[in-house]
């Protein structure tokens, strides 16, 4: 089963399930649940999720493993974010940064 | 020894020299291309599904109104977007891009539109600076690298234009299409609005099936395609890419085999030369000894 986030909310894709495009949001958690395997979770940030023919791919505009995520830079990015958002509340680009942020340590494991 | 000798060894050292550096040029060409071609393979899944998404969205919501779907009933000025190379050293690499985009120009400007190019690449750039054409946009300095964000942002200046009331109202691409090391052709496409037709022959026998948005088709297609946008202009960079290196090994290869051919002609030459002078001092000595004897066989 794949679940993803989509700016309708999250959506959890099963076999067979009907064909399907979707906007997923800036910041998503992406987490593909296997048989007999550990769930493969990736942090995804823009993009689509596309359901036809029982295949589902993501395509999005970046994308991170979350076994391949830098824990410490994540967190640091973050704090960093945080700080420029709590100086400027208009701060567009650093509310996306957080956003990003966030994703990648929730696709580590890591508790936000 | 003879002022043609020396000559000759003057000129194959000159000959040599150029033919290391064309070696090397062919050298760094051919490993470049194997690179290029890894990225471009790289990028084909992203553009089969996107190319593929933007199919269903819009044989399924032929109801959508989107402004970048719909085509202007009196298009009055175009798009171009020409693919070229930074550096030289390539053959007729841009020579024959810039050909076909004038081929486009004629063609348009036929049909009474306004042509606007946008060029990336510093060759493509002097090609229309020098000629005082005006460009709708200019980018240099990726040709050989060209990355996601260099695609975008050639596409978001496209978009913005064509979202413009003022501003062009096609988009098409004049690049390189990498076919294999020995075949590169270049290509004309239009991008935007989408052609209908465009669909591949393998997608035809398929129906493409009946997708559910979430949530709305509209709001999909607002975000999908400035994606596939992107996604055209990204392949063309990195087919481009691919080929002018193929075309710089090419050409280098041929300059390097030409310069081999002069230094065997040369030193054949030189050899030639020198025996020559070989011969001429044999028979000047024997001459002078010659003469040295009759002269003494006469005092006796």
């Amino acid at each position: 089963m794949v679940i993803a986030k989509t700016v309708d909310g999250e959506i959890g894709i099963m076999p067979q399930h009907a064909p399907v495009l979707g906007v997923l949001v800036e910041g998503g958690v992406l987490r593909v649940k296997r048989e007999g395997e550990g769930d493969l979770v990736a942090a995804v940030h823009g993009g689509f999720i596309s359901v036809a023919d029982n295949e589902v791919s993501v395509l999005a505009e970046v994308a991170e493993l979350g076994s391949e995520v830098d824990v410490a830079a994540a967190r640091d990015a973050l704090d960093r974010a945080q700080a420029s958002i709590e100086a400027n509340q208009e701060d567009v680009d650093a509310a996306i940064e957080a956003k990003r942020a966030r994703a990648r340590l929730r696709a580590a494991g890591e508790e936000v | 020894m003879g002022a043609q000798l020396r000559l000759l060894r003057r000129r194959i050292r000159s000959v040599k020299s150029t033919a290391k550096i064309t070696r090397a040029q062919e050298l760094i060409a051919s490993s470049r291309i194997v690179k290029a071609q890894q990225r471009m393979q790289a990028a084909l899944p992203y553009e089969r599904e996107i190319t593929r998404a933007v199919t269903g969205v819009v044989s399924n919501a032929a109801s959508v109104d989107h402004p970048l779907t719909v085509a202007k009933e009196n298009p009055r000025k175009a798009g171009v977007l020409i693919v070229t190379s930074d550096s030289g050293f390539c053959g007729g690499f841009n020579a024959n891009v810039l050909r076909e985009a004038e081929a486009l120009r004629g063609l348009l400007a036929g049909r009474g539109m306004e042509v606007v190019p946008f060029v990336t690449g510093r060759k493509g750039v002097t090609w229309h600076s020098f000629r005082a054409r005006q460009m709708g946009g200019q980018w240099v300095g990726f040709s050989r690298k060209p990355a996601y964000a260099d695609a975008k942002e050639v596409a978001e200046t496209l978009i913005d234009s064509f979202k413009d009331e003022n501003g062009i109202d096609e988009i098409h691409i004049v690049s390189t299409e990498f076919v294999s090391m020995l075949t590169q052709n270049v290509v004309v496409k239009r991008v935007l609005p989408l052609e209908v037709e465009e669909t591949e022959a393998t997608d035809t026998t398929t129906i493409p099936p009946y997708f559910e948005f979430e949530p709305t088709a509209g709001d999909v297609l607002e975000s999908l395609l400035p994606r596939y946008v992107e996604s055209r202009i990204f392949t063309a960079l990195l087919q481009s890419a691919a080929s002018e290196e193929a075309a710089r090994r090419r050409a280098m290869k041929s300059a390097t085999d030409n310069a081999n051919e002069l230094i065997r002609v040369f030193t054949m030459q030189m050899n030639q030369a020198r025996q020559a002078e070989i011969t001429q001092e044999i028979s000047e000595i024997v001459g002078g000894a010659n003469a040295l004897a009759d002269a003494a066989a006469g005092k006796e």
